[in-house]
């Protein structure tokens, strides 16, 4: 076998728009970490930035196998970033079970850092390979630039007397590519070294240890003679203002207490433990000197109805899962329909269905939301298009929820609630006043009637505690106006349509639809709704830069839908929408619009990449692609 | 919460039609609420009921308060949520043997274990009521209803037995053929700070009637029940003759007459988790020679923590040791930068 040449790069500084990385190894190799420090740091540094964790869904998943491989994809540049990118520059292959997932993700050319003790005959065997096949020495990748370290080794060197363990030892092996990392694209270790020292405060053993390991990291690229390039990523031309960096359920969370904070409502969060919606659980309980109230129920159902409670008692009630926890709520959330309280569903969607594909991203849920209950039980729905868009759109989900009496739905998914990117947060001043519908006095002598209602049709507010307004409120039919039990057949049919027509309203209550890129007329309208939000846009450019007619528009609001969306699909020839689903938005806009919107479907627990999308829009304007 | 005076049990009572069957006991439990309620004197609109599905959540249309009704098997959660957001409200749930041990057993044995300070009237009739006569969790074996025509082939719980094992802090039993009893338990129910557990039979006169007739019913009632008092030695029978003593864990039946003391014989104490335990397991079929009577009072008692004080308290030192929220700084986080 002919050894695989060690390409030397001439030590310059090479400037880039962008550079997609992408870190994988086992799940037990700090992979998230790694990859969320170059984030953070990058962040700072002004770059625009995106990511895409991608992990297991076995937490112990046998090391070294296929099955246990964790990824962290992360586009950063110079130039607007919309998605974490659909194939990688750079590769850092921790073992060969990594190695062997993700190659087919990095271009012709792309750098590829494999650490060796992961290709040892143990590792090579569990990824399966050939008896007697090491990739790093077959020649099998030729058409990359192969860069080989002993990271393993190179950590137990600067670790050697530091009194750890082996374990320990080779568990900081992710900080040594880190700082090798910061070494390539030239960044300041200085946000993670802080970050080591909040992280281990008390532990002083642990943050010499990971400092050590990032400066030998560091180092090994200033010195080494394999590797002799480094890269200049400059801060993006953003618009002007403060940044932080943000994940989509980190903004969910955030987006409750400001709504909670803006309404004067105290926040409920009834939630039982499920991927991926369990984090904004965990950001929401660090913040209970907002008075947020946490309550980890014993199973979904319970979840959904003590928010119900709570909301009927006058707090924010909110409750969250994913997919298959939806399905439990389902009932509840009829409950709520007929109660007319606010109440906010949060959907982060994942694979399914049933368990599905728990760590995987999909759009598939939003036929549950429009239509899992039984009978006629219309809520509002809203989706987030990215992480930091979670943030306002949960706002407005609280907002509709409180102003209008309803139970909504607020839809984010895997992709969003776990990537991150540049968010220019608001102030709170800067944020729309909520305003709840408590009842107003009756006139005295008048009998207060719960279920008379105002012009957006949503029924007064009543908390108990307040004297003269005790009512009781049911799942069962209700009389209008008295809110009292009713079996009469005019009544239901009546109350049916108003329930109905209490939705449509809130139309009136919402931005109109805008177009995001392009014209208002044309040839092509990607109609996009949720985390297909960057891959559509970046698409959408490309195509517009040669010389197509193509615009898209994405929804935040997809019941009821913007007053003029009719109007919008009138004005193009054809309707693409792209989804993370079998035709679910598509069968809706039909449904509604009798327009002969085109339906294209990802299915794969991925996200779309905008190359996918463009060769679509190509395909249905007629032009032949080459493949 | 700040109590009034005057407040009257028909103050309890709304405009709406009491709709169950003539006859049913829970006409019984209603009046006893109402009164109860009126002798607390709290506020009625500092009050809440909050029921599942069956007959007897039909409940809270019939209290002149703030009411709840909502679905199988959850009041109880819904009572959860609603407490923790408002723990100054006094909470009242009523679910019966389907609602709060088949569909809703999961909420059931948790906010017994949570110790919300509420009052659970859980209503047993051993029997489906509103969906007209199949068999619940509590029906006894071998009875035979629209659902087992052959007879049930299910083992029955034993309620109290599972909310000593749930962690419930206040455990009772009465019936609603006894009404200076029930209003007795009520009372002191309501007065528990935690989750006060009222096991009520009640006589279902349409798909299960006599279901307790051999505890509720003067003919059998002094033999086949003991009157539990606190402090106070297990006696019962016709004319007190009768009396329960431990034998080691075991509890046995002896004849005052017949040369046994009182002083022998079991004290109740509200505050000992094992013997509560061992009276809870006094369920034997009353068609078995030689069967323990059946308890009725307060079994157990103890002072926990509620769920609510305790999730207020945190919300009070995390205020203390960070300072109330500041929603700007939250939006900010700790790493910005600037872009100019
Ligand atoms: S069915 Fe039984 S429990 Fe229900 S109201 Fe009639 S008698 Fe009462």
């Amino acid at each position: 076998m002919e050894p695989v040449q060690q390409k030397k790069i001439s030590r310059i500084s090479e400037l880039k728009k962008e550079v997609t990385i992408l870190f994988a190894g086992d799940s037990g190799d700090g992979i998230q970490l790694t990859g969320s420090q170059f984030t953070d740091t990058s962040a700072l540094f002004g770059n625009d930035v995106s990511t895409f964790p991608d992990f297991p869904a076995e937490i112990r998943a046998p090391q070294g196998t296929l099955a246990g491989v964790s990824g962290f994809q992360l586009r950063f540049g110079s130039v607007e970033i919309y998605t974490p990118g659909d194939v990688c520059d750079v590769f850092v292959a921790m073992n060969a079970a990594s190695l062997k997932a993700n190659i087919k993700k990095l271009i012709p050319g792309g750098i590829l850092i494999a650490n060796i003790s992961g290709f040892d005959k143990k590792n090579l065997g569990l990824a399966k390979y050939p008896e007697g096949i090491n990739p790093l020495e077959d020649g099998s990748l030729g058409k990359f630039r192969l860069y080989t370290m002993d990271i393993t080794k190179m950590t137990k060197a600067a670790l050697a007397d530091s009194g750890m363990g082996t374990k320990e030892i080779e568990r900081s092996k992710n900080m040594f590519v880190l700082g090798f990392l910061y070494w390539m694209y030239n960044r300041s270790m200085s946000r993670s070294i802080d970050f080591f020292k909040e992280k281990f405060k008390g532990k002083p053993h642990l943050i010499e240890a990971n400092i050590k390991v990032l400066n030998a990291g560091y180092n090994f690229g200033e010195t080494s003679e394999t590797f002799s390039s480094q890269y200049e990523v400059k801060p993006a031309p953003m618009p002007k203002g403060v940044y932080r960096n943000i994940m989509g359920n980190q903004a969910t969370a955030l987006g409750l207490i400001a709504a909670s904070e803006k309404s004067g409502l105290g926040l409920f969060y009834g939630s039982y433990p499920i991927t991926p919606a369990s984090d904004i659980l965990h950001e929401l309980s660090k913040h209970k000197n907002f008075g947020v109230k946490t309550f980890q129920a014993e199973d979904e159902i319970a979840a959904a109805t003590s928010a119900i409670g709570a909301s009927f008692g006058g707090a924010l009630g909110v409750t969250a899962s994913s997919g298959p926890g939806i399905a439990l709520k389902g009932e509840a959330i009829g409950l709520a329909v007929m109660y007319e309280i606010p109440l906010v569903i949060i959907d982060v969607q994942r694979g399914g269905p049933s368990t599905g594909l728990p760590t995987k991203t999909e759009q598939a849920d939003l036929f549950q939301a429009m239509y899992g209950r039984n009978s006629e039980a219309p809520v509002a729905i809203l989706a987030a298009s990215s992480p930091s868009d979670c943030f306002e759109t949960i706002f407005e989900a609280c907002r509709i929820a409180v102003e209008h009496m309803t139970p909504v739905f607020f839809l984010s998914d895997g992709y969003i609630a776990n990537g991150a990117e540049p968010w220019k947060f608001p102030k709170g001043d800067g944020l729309g006043k909520i305003t709840p519908k408590f009842a107003e006095e009756n006139p005295e002598g008048t009998p207060f009637l719960p279920y008379k209602r105002d012009s957006k049709l949503a029924r007064p507010w009543a908390l108990p505690g307040r004297k003269g307004f005790e009512h009781r409120i049911g799942g069962i039919e209700k009389e209008n106006e008295t809110g009292n039990i009713s079996y009469d057949p005019e009544n239901h049919q009546l109350m049916v349509k108003i329930r109905a027509e209490k939705i449509s309203r809130i139309a009136d209550f919402i931005p109109p639809q805008k177009i995001n890129t392009g014209q208002e007329k044309g040839e092509v309208l990607v109609l996009g709704w949720g985390s297909t939000f960057g891959a559509i846009t970046m698409a959408v450019k490309d195509l517009i830069g040669d010389g197509y007619s193509v615009s898209h528009a994405h929804l935040r609001y997809i019941n009821p839908f913007p007053k003029n969306l009719g109007e919008i699909l009138k004005n193009f020839s054809l309707v693409l929408i792209p989804e993370m689903n079998n035709g679910q938005l598509v069968s809706i806009i039909r449904d509604k619009f009798l327009v002969d919107a085109i339906g294209f479907n990802k299915i794969k627990g991925v996200p779309f990449t905008s190359e996918e999308i463009k060769k679509e829009v190509l395909r249905i304007l007629g032009v032949s692609v080459p493949n | 919460m700040e109590t009034i005076e005057k407040i009257l049990p028909k103050d309890f009572v709304t405009d709406q039609e009491v709709r169950w069957c003539p006859g049913c006991g829970d006409y019984s439990i209603l009046k006893q609420a109402q009164s109860v309620l009126a002798e607390i004197g709290i506020k009625r609109e500092d009050t809440v009921f909050v029921s599942g599905i069956g007959c007897s959540s039909r409940f809270p249309y019939y209290m002149e308060t703030y009411g709840m009704h909502s679905i199988h098997g959850r009041a109880t959660a819904i009572a959860s949520g609603l407490k923790a957001a408002r723990p100054d409200l006094n909470i009242w749930i009523v679910t019966g043997d389907g609602d709060a041990l088949s569909i809703g057993g999961n909420h059931f044995i948790h906010l017994l274990r949570r110790n919300f300070n509420v009052n659970v009237l859980l209503f047993n009739n051993e029997i489906y009521g509103l969906t007209k006569g199949q068999y619940s969790p509590t029906t006894r074996k071998g009875t035979i209803n629209k659902s087992a025509p052959m007879g049930t082939i299910d083992h029955p719980f034993n309620p109290l037995a599972l909310c000593m094992g749930a962690g419930g802090t206040f455990i009772a039993r009465s019936m609603d053929r006894d009404p200076k009893h029930l209003r007795e338990i009520l009372l002191r129910a309501s007065k528990h700070k935690g989750t006060s557990l009222v096991e009520i039979y009640q006589n279902c006169n349409v798909f299960n009637d006599g279901a307790f007739f051999p505890f509720t019913e003067k003919e059998s009632k002094q033999n086949e029940t003991i009157f539990l008092e606190n402090n106070q030695p297990i006696i019962f029978g016709p004319s007190r003759t009768m009396g329960i003593k431990l034998d080691g864990f075991k509890p046995v039946i002896v004849n005052l007459e017949e040369g046994n003391s009182a002083n022998d014989l079991w004290i109740h104490d509200e505050a000992d988790p094992i013997k509560a335990s061992i009276l809870t397991r006094f369920f034997d079929d009353v068609t078995i020679p030689g069967h323990l009577p059946r308890p009725f009072g307060v079994f157990y008692t103890e002072t926990r923590a509620c769920y609510e004080d305790e999730m207020e308290a945190q919300i009070v030192t995390a205020i203390e040791s960070k300072k109330r929220g500041n929603l700007d700084a939250l939006l900010r986080g700790k790493n910005i930068w600037e872009i100019k």
